[in-house]
């Protein structure tokens, strides 16, 4: 591994891995807590058709799919927030349609498609400078944007009728969460791909929650998680010849599992 | 009108075009301890939320103390009901309760040594400052209840509303807790939403019944028949539509 480390695209990798996990750990964490894993996934996957738009009209694929997860993020929140019952249908429709629409255009646009699967599996090998710099941006406005609304997050998170009691403006919140959502999300697909996201936002908040005594803690733990993840799967990745973000997530998944049957051991003793 | 805590005139509201709440008018008076009674799915929640100020009426109008809901929101007190938890929620009594403190701050959500002092205070009235490192998922469910009041009393609030308070506490604690309601009482009104007769005890002063129109009682003498009534008045009231007394007003 250490002889890896004299490659640029291994250093950038691994600050990739340490940039992504700050925003998974933070926002993972409210996603987990707010239950609303399957609107995550529905961003994830929707950002596939900013991707399309990207490669169709020949600007930034980061760019676009960001802009593009922003709008769904919004009509998302709009819609979870009017219709509560029907939700998760619309979400599913707009899940598929996003992709859809990804796939068309990419298929119009004439000539290379080489990049396409590293969108959908992630390319964390292929991270140039200048992404990581727009991802320390975006780490930057996430911690900032939590710490700064922290107490009304928990509030919304905890118990969203009693924050409505209070005059917390949950709907904004909301609103702000599913944004921030997305754009971690956008960061994210390049560490594991569009596909993974929802593993990575997901499993280190989830084994984070049992031994964290509040939400900033499971915060903490969720980043440190998630850094363990990305660096044991690109080590893996790198070691044996694998697809990085599917080792990355294989090695969550392994923790996961692992952390499911000790819940279970410390519960019948 | 002054001394008025809750008004509400002529208040209708509907899911999807079906009707759950039908012109319901209500005002309820400053130390006033009332108890809206009946049926699940009759409209006491909806109610609630309407004056909680969550829920906007199709219809009429709700006054808190002569002003809207969400204008009051510092002087509202909520407990709700402890099904609507998350165990598994990483967070501490501690910070449970500080969220009482919430109305009362600005936009940046900031505690400050004075609302670490009220909700310790609100923690000590209950008896539970000695459980403020513990999560909440890992009390009892009249612990976790005490904790929700506490809440809700660093507030320092004027209107104290209960959502199902017998529902997930034991019969031992319920007598408890009615005490300590009737002591709060004195220095607030408080309105108990409930589908169990239980909280029908000798410390509500007056009733109201609930089924998606509303019937007040206020005085009256408490005897078997009337228990009986009371407790199948959401029914019966709907069947031949007239209001009847159950409770006398309690002259302490």
């Amino acid at each position: 591994m250490l002889e890896a480390l004299q490659f640029e695209f291994m250093r950038n990798a691994l600050w990739a891995g340490l940039l992504a996990s700050v925003a998974c750990g933070i926002i993972g964490t409210l996603v987990v807590v707010n239950r609303i894993v399957f609107i995550s996934g529905g961003i994830a996957h929707a950002a596939y058709g900013g991707v399309g738009i990207a490669f169709f009209l020949g600007i930034s694929p980061t760019f676009s799919a960001a802009v593009f997860s922003l709008v769904i993020a919004a009509v998302m929140a709009t819609v979870t927030l009017r219709n509560k019952q029907r939700a998760d249908t619309i979400i599913g429709v707009l899940w598929a349609l996003g992709m859809a629409v990804g796939i068309i255009l990419i298929d119009l646009t004439s000539g290379y498609r080489v990049d396409v699967m590293s969108y959908l599996f992630g390319s964390i090998l292929a991270v140039p400078s200048d992404d990581l710099i727009m991802m320390v941006v975006l780490d930057v406005v996430i911690v900032a944007v939590v710490a700064f609304f922290y107490n009304g997050f928990l509030a919304m998170s905890f118990d969203e009728e009693f924050a409505q009691t209070m005059g917390v403006p949950v709907k904004t919140l909301y609103f702000i969460l599913l944004g921030l959502m997305a754009l971690s999300v956008v960061m994210v697909i390049r560490v594991v791909g569009l596909i993974l996201v929802i593993a990575l936002l997901t499993i280190p908040p989830y084994i984070a929650e049992k031994f964290s005594v509040s939400l900033a803690w499971m915060m903490v733990f969720s980043t440190i998680l998630s850094c363990i993840f990305s660096f044991t799967g690109l080590w893996l990745s790198y070691a044996f010849n694998l697809t990085s973000g599917a080792t990355v997530i294989l090695v969550a998944s392994l923790f996961f599992f692992v952390s499911l049957l000790w819940g279970r051991a410390r519960v019948s003793t | 009108m002054e001394d008025l805590a809750v008004e509400v005139r002529n208040v209708s509201f509907a899911y999807d075009g079906h009707p759950v709440l039908r012109d319901v008018n209500l005002e309820i008076r400053k130390g006033e301890f009332l108890a809206v009674m009946g049926p699940n799915g009759g409209g006491k929640t909806t109610l609630l939320k309407i004056l909680l100020g969550i829920l906007k009426p199709g219809k009429g109008s709700v006054l808190l103390f002569g002003k809207h809901p969400g204008e009051m929101a510092h002087k509202i007190g909520y407990v709700p009901q402890d099904t609507n938890i998350n165990k598994e929620f990483p967070i501490s009594v501690m910070d449970v309760t500080l969220m009482g403190r919430l109305a009362a701050l600005g936009s940046g959500w900031r505690y400050s040594a004075t609302d670490r002092l009220l909700a310790r205070q609100a923690l000590e009235r209950v008896k539970m400052w000695d459980y403020r490192h513990r999560p909440v998922g890992r009390l009892s469910g009249g612990q976790r209840q005490r904790v929700f009041i506490a809440r809700a009393l660093a507030a320092n609030p004027a209107i104290l509303f209960m959502d199902e308070p017998t529902a997930s506490v034991d019969k031992e604690f319920q007598t408890e807790l009615f005490e300590f309601l009737k002591e709060l009482n004195t220095s607030m009104t408080i309105v108990v939403v409930s589908h169990d007769m239980a909280v029908l005890s000798s410390y509500v002063k007056s009733v109201a019944c609930l089924n998606q129109t509303l019937y007040y009682h206020d005085a009256a003498e408490i005897t078997d028949e009337m228990m009986e009534m009371a407790y199948h008045c959401p029914v019966e009231l709907v069947a031949h539509g007239m209001p009847h007394r159950v409770l006398r007003r309690h002259e302490d």
